[in-house]
């Protein structure tokens, strides 16, 4: 077995530690910027969803500034947007190499991403419950919580997939500008070295961690859903 | 127990300003169903939306158990719904609760302890009939069914109202029956003040004591159930109640001068209404007897609508012009509503 993978992919072999530093830094980065995007990203769609027009703590002035903040951000590729936040990015974390160095453009690049979807699953939510709740007297608070919250789980989770499987894409670009990982493997060896395996196995990881979220979310959102 | 005072609502959209309900003032009285029936867009569902500030007027009051809801600030206006329970067309149930869950929700957070909750859910659902299916979710049940859950969950809070927003359009006619006759049980044993909204007056006919009829934002007429079918004031009262009674077949007849409704000379096609008493009385043979008339009767229906008997008769009159005066006469005095469909009497 190690005579084979040594025989057909000797770049990556004599650089397995190395390898498996740049997985775990993926995984550094996905998770914990992951996390950040979650609660803010769901923190901001529920604030859209809301206070539009017909929301239920309707608000044009937040509704409207946070709208446009989203348009704007979501306009900037993600590899400019990497450069532009370096400043803001050494302010937060004192650094802006390196995985920490990531998190920063990471978060701030998929959080409008995930507020649309987050608004587009609560979207689909009936009018109707959402008048029923009120008819019974639940607050604003309760609405948010036990009605759009727990009404959309699956609808939610699928946001969540999808935006997950486009922050593994943005943690494998954020690479390029050395953040380490799975992405700086690939370019450091498979591009700037032309070692062809690095980059086929590198691919194979990617792969391998997209199935696994996809799976996983489809899993939440089948069981949620009644 | 509901007193709408003035109300107004208008909204404002890309065509302009939709006057959507127009000085309504209206009282619905503690322990009576109430009715409001309109055509689809009349304003009858934003006017019940008024009731419990679903949708807020842009003026008049709104009192509900001797409280001004306009004047509550957004936590007593909270409190205060509870107490006013509502059910939908659609039912607007949550699909990711069960049944249980469903009931619950409202009594969450109120202080009740978790067997108290348990208890009064159970007890609930016994109520609306739908033992054993706490735990199922809303989609696998039928339409009835689901109605039969968000009546459980407006009654959680031991409302004194109940407002029904066209809450058996969207079923079958014996689904629709069993639905009323919960209505009726919860009114009757749970002492719990109805308001119906619907555009069937057979939804109307079958529950309701009082109705009002609402046309364009505004109440056309009002009045207790049985002296509207006995003397519709109105045209849409008129036309809502022919949906209901067999006699309206009589219109599209003489629309299409049917050989039934041709008329030799001096006769006359009356449509005759009655009332409630007059109706145990032998008219028809009374009149041929007396007035000496040939009566052809085409059209008969007889309903009956809070335990009195109610309904109509269209008849050809064949005889000489004074009898057939006469008999005009004679219904008059009985307090029969008569309409002259055809005359072919000579001036």
């Amino acid at each position: 077995m190690r005579e084979w993978l040594e025989l057909w992919f000797p770049n990556v072999m004599v650089r397995l530690p190395e390898f498996y530093k740049a997985i775990r830094d993926t995984l550094t980065m996905f998770s914990v910027a992951g996390a950040f995007v979650f609660v803010l990203g769901l923190a901001l769609g529920v604030l859209l969803t809301v206070t539009r027009r017909d929301g239920i703590l309707r608000n044009a002035v937040i509704f409207q500034a946070l709208d446009k903040a989203i348009n704007v951000f979501r306009s900037i590729p993600f590899i400019i947007l990497l450069t532009l936040l370096l400043p803001l990015t050494r302010f937060i974390v004192g650094t802006a190499i390196g995985v920490r160095g990531a998190i920063v453009p990471l978060v701030i690049g998929t959080v409008p991403f995930f507020s649309r979807q987050v608004e587009a699953a609560l979207a689909n939510i009936d009018g109707g419950v959402i008048e029923a709740a009120q008819s019974l007297g639940m607050s604003s608070l309760g609405i948010i919580f036990r009605v759009y919250l727990w009404e959309g789980i699956p609808m939610l989770a699928r946001a969540a997939t999808i935006t997950a499987i486009s922050l593994i894409g943005s943690t494998a670009m954020a690479g390029a500008v050395g953040a380490g990982g799975l992405g700086d493997f690939a370019i450091k060896y498979g591009h700037n070295r032309f070692m062809v395996d690095v980059t086929w196995v590198t691919v194979a990881a990617l792969v391998l961690l997209v199935c696994a979220v996809q799976i996983v979310g489809s899993l939440i959102a089948r069981a949620t859903t009644h | 127990m509901i007193r709408l005072e003035h109300i107004n609502k208008t909204f404002s959209d890309k065509s302009g300003l939709i006057h959507a309900v127009r000085d309504v003032t209206l009282r619905v009285r503690p322990g009576e169903i109430y009715g409001i029936i309109g055509h689809s867009g009349a304003g009858k569902s934003t006017l019940v939306r008024c009731v419990n500030l679903l949708e807020r007027p842009t003026s008049g009051q709104v009192w509900v158990d001797g409280v001004e809801l306009t004047a509550l600030r957004a936590g007593e206006l909270r409190k205060a719904r509870k107490k006013i329970g509502m059910i939908f067309q659609q039912f607007n149930l949550m699909a990711g609760r069960t049944v249980f869950q469903n009931v619950a929700i409202g009594l969450q957070y109120s202080g009740l302890s978790r067997a108290h909750i348990r208890e009064r859910v159970e007890r609930l659902l016994s109520f609306v009939e739908l033992e054993g299916k706490a735990n199922v979710y809303p989609s696998q049940l039928s339409g009835g069914q689901k109605q039969r859950v968000a009546v459980a969950r407006a009654l959680a809070n031991e409302p004194r109202v109940l407002l029904c927003d066209e809450a058996t359009s969207a079923l079958d006619p014996q689904t629709t029956q069993s639905i009323l006759s919960l209505l009726q049980k919860l009114n009757r044993e749970l002492n719990i003040t109805i308001v119906v909204i619907t555009h069937e007056m057979s939804v109307i006919k079958k529950i309701c004591q009082r109705v009002a009829v609402i046309e364009h934002g505004a109440i056309a007429e009002e009045n207790e159930v049985l002296g509207l079918f006995a003397n519709p004031r109105q045209q849409v009262t008129k036309d809502f109640l022919y949906t209901t009674s067999s006699l309206s077949g009589v219109y599209p007849l003489v629309r299409e001068d049917s050989p039934v409704v041709r008329l030799k000379p001096g006769e006359v096609l009356l449509l005759m209404r009655y009332g409630t008493t007059q109706v145990c009385q032998p008219l028809v043979s009374r009149m041929s007897k007396q007035f000496d008339l040939e009566i052809n009767i085409l059209f008969g229906d007889l309903e009956i609508i809070e335990g009195a008997p109610m309904g109509g008769t269209a008849a050809i009159f064949h005889g000489t012009p004074e009898n057939i005066k006469s008999a005009l006469k004679f219904l008059e005095a009985e307090h029969i509503t008569v309409e002259v469909i055809r005359d072919a009497r000579m001036a």
